[in-house]
């Protein structure tokens, strides 16, 4: 009603006059997106905080010693697996760049992880790791005679394996993001330095690395909030399991609405936003920034 | 080839074979189980003795407990990955064209919104969001799992479609208005003509991510008829004596869809969503 009423109290022509047709078709098509973000985003989000606001649920959430356990898992599987990841990205980003046609060709096959659905991989990586069965044991009898770890049974080395699946599956993504980067280094600049008799080491401490440490600074703290939520690697490879000890809090966080407890849920994820909304802010101020200078 | 040169070579080789095992060992993996018979699929061999095509032939008949969706699941899963691209498509197209062209007012305070919303980890906002459609009664039904994608899919897509948006220029702009061209008529003979790669990159990407998608997907559909087949899937783990030959053939039923859909827009996808993702 009000979008046909519009247009005819500020007719096309006379732009200063209230909202120019132009102005009133921007805000008709931004609408759909609004509407999303308040029904889906806003509302939600505000009724969840205003569900944790009670001290309560949190003296109890403390006093679960499995939410103690997956806030030491968490913090241990960010530090771990978000930089063995980047330091393996950073290394292969360099391996992908050399102009061969083969190297292409594995780039294009060391995409799959990163391509292909959660699910099927990490299950066959949680049946390859099983025990009785699995692969890796078998060969490890086989060829050695050792009988292999619990993989998944012992919390530890679940907890290593969920890191390990984590990294199997977003390495190419990283990889391929600091390749760019490396890409996007003049190529004179490492002629140069090996005109002076620059060492391989030399030419990344004092080529490669100045031109990429931005780039790699804002990926790991981007990976940092992502690994944050990272709910598959851990939930489908171990369940939480064995006795709830290798949660992570996003997997915490699923396990209270499974138990119908909805503002441990909420105040599991309020624990984590101290930590969250800063990093948040930080990579919105870098985007909204390079925005900025783009549209100038 | 000196020996240097030969040296080099075999520096880069030495790189490539672990990562080529690291990558495909788990997907080969899931081939070898879905072509294996059940008493062979643990043998340990690299090729199955009798390899067989019959674990499929279980999957399409339906013929396991576990399967007696399949048909349905597969789509569902459909179903609700196209819906999302569309909406996603729709929503994220209008609303960049009116941020980025239209220079509509408030503009920039809704793309900070979006960007807010990307940010979040995802499996965060699942639990206000549960609780949300629990609220809307959207509940165990397909348009809550649609709904959410839209939501999560939406923000990368109005960014990105905004970037490639603003780098188209201006001069149409001033000549279509000065030939009194409408909004509309703008918006769909100059602007959507002209950003069609990128609007193919950004549907596909949101057609893989509600594919893909298993945390809101379970979360959100639990009813036999709604769920898609990503949820089907998380059934075989209830039991500890599941049949890992069937489920392996049925995930690489589900897993190869996407695959080939990302390889085949491959060309749209590095230009349009990679050097988007983070700007250096």
């Amino acid at each position: 009603m009000s979008a046909i009423a519009l247009p005819r109290e500020a007719p096309a022509g006379t732009p200063r006059k209230g909202l120019s047709t132009w102005q009133v078709w921007g805000l008709l098509l931004l609408a759909p997106y609004v509407l999303v973000f308040l029904v889906f985003v806003l509302y939600p989000v505000t009724y969840g905080l205003w569900l944790a606001r009670n001290p309560e649920s949190y003296r109890t959430l403390f006093e679960d010693p499995i939410f103690f356990t997956s806030v030491l898992n968490t913090i241990f599987f960010l530090l771990v697996a978000v930089n063995l990841k980047f330091l393996l990205a950073l290394y292969l980003s360099g391996f992908f760049v050399h102009e061969r046609r083969w190297i292409r060709w594995l780039s294009v096959i060391f995409i799959i992880p990163w391509a292909a659905p959660a699910i099927p991989t990490i299950f066959s990586i949680r049946f390859m790791l099983n025990p009785e069965w699995g692969v890796v044991n078998s060969v490890l009898f086989r060829w050695f005679q050792i009988d292999g770890p619990n993989w998944l049974t012992d919390p530890q080395l679940a907890m290593a394996m969920a890191m390990l699946v984590h990294i199997w599956k977003a390495l190419p993504f990283w990889t391929l993001i600091l390749m760019a980067g490396r890409l996007a280094i003049p190529k004179e600049l490492y002629e140069a330095a090996s005109v002076d008799g620059a060492s391989g080491w030399q030419k990344f401490k004092y080529v490669t690395w100045p031109s990429m440490r931005t780039l790699y600074i804002t990926s790991t703290l981007l990976s940092l909030i992502w690994t944050l939520g990272d709910f598959n690697s851990v939930y489908l490879l171990t369940g939480g399991q064995p006795a709830d000890k290798t949660h992570v809090l996003a997997t915490l966080g699923i396990r209270y609405i499974r138990l119908d407890q909805l503002d441990h849920a909420m105040a599991t994820i309020v624990v984590a936003l101290p930590f969250v909304l800063p990093l948040v802010y930080f990579m919105m101020k870098r985007l909204s920034g390079d925005e900025q200078k783009t549209s100038q | 080839m000196t020996n240097r040169k030969l040296l080099s070579e075999a520096k880069l080789w030495l790189v490539a074979i672990p990562v080529l095992l690291w990558t495909l060992i788990p997907i080969y993996h899931i081939f070898l189980f879905s072509i294996s018979t059940k008493d062979s699929a643990f043998s340990g061999r690299l090729w199955p003795d009798h390899p067989t095509l019959r674990n499929f032939g279980t999957v399409f008949r339906q013929e396991h407990f576990y399967l007696h969706h399949f048909w349905s699941q597969i789509w569902n899963s459909l179903w609700i990955a196209v819906a999302t691209g569309m909406i996603t498509l729709t929503v994220a197209t209008c609303a960049a064209f009116a941020i980025s062209r239209l220079k509509v007012k408030g503009g920039r305070t809704v793309m900070n919104a979006a960007l807010f919303t990307y940010f979040i980890p995802a499996a965060f906002l699942a639990v206000p969001m549960y609780k949300a459609m629990g609220t809307y009664g959207l509940l165990n039904s397909r348009w809550s799992l649609v709904l959410a994608m839209v939501t999560l899919a939406s923000p990368y897509a109005i960014w990105v479609l905004k970037q490639a948006s603003d780098k188209l220029p201006w001069e149409l702009d001033e000549a279509a208005r000065i030939d009194g061209a409408t909004p509309a008529q703008l918006f769909r003979l100059v602007y959507l003509p002209l950003m069609v790669p990128s609007l193919v990159a950004i549907f596909t990407y949101a057609l893989l991510l509600a594919w893909n998608e298993y945390l809101y997907a379970f979360l959100l559909l639990s009813h036999e008829n709604t769920i898609p087949l990503a949820v089907g899937l998380g059934h075989f783990l209830a039991s500890d004596d599941s049949p890992w030959e069937i489920l392996m053939a049925t995930a690489l039923i589900y897993g190869l869809p996407p695959v080939a859909i990302y390889y085949a827009f491959r060309g749209y996808m590095v230009g349009g969503l990679t050097s988007g993702a983070v700007k250096a």
